[in-house]
């Protein structure tokens, strides 16, 4: 019996990511991380700054989100993302504009709590990355 | 009759024309493959978008208590119109179909005694809207730098209407642009982001979702994103049918060029030879009268 199931990741560009043989998947979800197996409940949630990782046969595979919609039917797991970047080329530097940017943005003093609390997840999330 | 060396020179300027049309034609060629790509690749994500939401809303059962970008603000007085046109011009009848699309929207608009309000997106379109109903327009967007559509610049377009919305200036939100169909047919679409139109819900099911956290919070957070998307699915289609306009244009522009050549050199051969044909006689009676 296969314990596997079909992953997509798109981007606005296009689509990022498409895999078949996906054994499980754990997701940065709003309210906590998420692993998700097969024959998940349909699930509908939206993803936090964090790393989503992808197991299949041929390893693992670790990508950096910033942000996104997960969508989980049939044994098919859609995310939906506008930023995302493979960890394994990832580029230090680029590792650094983020966290810089990332910073920035949490000085700002017209920030709103919830958009606060993502940002401090993005840094803490890129700080462990370096 | 025009001068044998007038027409030299006319015969020298339309094929300069043509050879820049021509190029102009390649390059379009060039550009329409790799617009034409990534609008092919851009769909996924904004149909999983369209298709989470449709997913979302059929979920929700208190629909009084819906997000306003979803069921509207319960009045449809004042009318965002956003009108997508290029940068460019030279790209045959592109940029002029939205703007007939649009004009032929607000006139219906307008006639029902409501108010338009207009963003324009690309200079184009400003240009060609600011005579008519340039007091209307309130904000004019242009990515002049950009070289090709990203979501980026989609993302600062809604969240502009997005805070013109809450706002409150105005209740209902909707887009022009080209749809891209083939190399010759584009098609201009109206259509309205918000509050969302759900027609074609036949493909969402009745499946019931886990959410986390609970609906109402996915879907405000949802929605916004929505328009951004939406738009830079307009973009993408936009920037594929500008280059398929431009190059069908500049392939007739290239073929008309090639038919006036043609026209001018018969013309040319035969005022020189009726010029010869003419020293001819003269020289032959000439001798005759001798």
């Amino acid at each position: 019996m296969s314990e596997e199931f079909k992953i997509e990741i798109v981007n606005p560009e296009k689509s990022f990511l498409v895999k078949e043989d996906v054994s499980e998947v754990v997701v940065p979800a709003f309210e906590g991380e998420m692993g998700i197996l097969k024959d998940h409940i349909s699930i509908i949630s939206f993803l936090k700054p964090g790393i989503i990782k992808v197991s299949s046969k041929s390893g693992d595979e670790n990508y950096y989100v910033e942000d996104g919609i997960v969508e989980f039917k049939n044994n098919n797991l859609s995310i939906l993302t506008s930023s995302i970047y493979n960890l394994s080329d990832m580029d230090k530097s680029v590792q650094q504009d983020l966290l810089k940017k990332a910073e920035e943005e949490a000085g700002k003093s017209d920030i709103n709590d919830q958009a606060k609390y993502l940002v401090d997840q993005k840094i803490e999330v890129l700080k462990t990355l370096n | 009759m025009a001068s044998l060396d007038d027409l030299k020179k006319r015969i020298a300027s339309v094929k300069s024309t043509q050879k820049i049309t021509k190029a102009m034609k390649m390059v379009a060629a060039a550009k329409l493959r790799k617009a034409q790509e990534s609008a092919e690749k851009g769909r996924p994500y904004s149909e999983k978008m369209n298709n989470v939401i449709l997913n979302l809303s059929s979920g929700i059962s208190d629909k009084e208590n819906a997000p306003k970008l979803l069921a509207g603000t319960g009045q449809e007085k004042v009318h965002l119109c956003v009108v997508m046109t290029s940068d460019r011009g030279l790209c045959g009848g592109f940029n002029s179909n939205i703007i007939k699309k649009a004009k032929s929207y607000f006139s219906k608009i307008l006639d029902e005694n409501k108010e338009i309000k207009i963003i324009t997106v690309g200079s184009k379109g400003n240009d060609q809207l600011k005579r008519t109903y340039g007091d209307k327009i309130i904000e004019n967007i242009s990515f002049k730098e950009s070289k090709n559509a990203n979501y980026f610049d989609a993302d600062k377009v809604g969240k502009i209407i997005i805070e013109k919305f809450e706002a409150g200036e105005f209740d209902v939100c909707t887009i022009f642009y080209n749809k891209f169909k083939n190399v010759i047919t584009q098609i201009p679409q109206a259509q309205q982001i918000i509050p969302l139109n759900d027609e074609g819900n036949e493909n969402s099911s009745d499946e019931s979702y886990e959410f986390e956290p609970d609906e109402d919070e996915i879907l405000s957070n949802l929605l916004p994103k929505n328009i951004s998307t939406q738009i830079f699915k307009a973009m993408l289609e936009n920037s594929a049918s500008e280059q398929g306009s431009r190059m069908s244009a500049m392939d007739n522009a290239t073929r008309n060029a090639g038919e006036m050549v043609d026209k001018l050199t018969i013309e040319y051969n035969r005022s020189r030879q009726a010029a010869i044909t003419k020293e001819l006689i003269e020289i032959i009676s000439g001798a005759e009268s001798l």
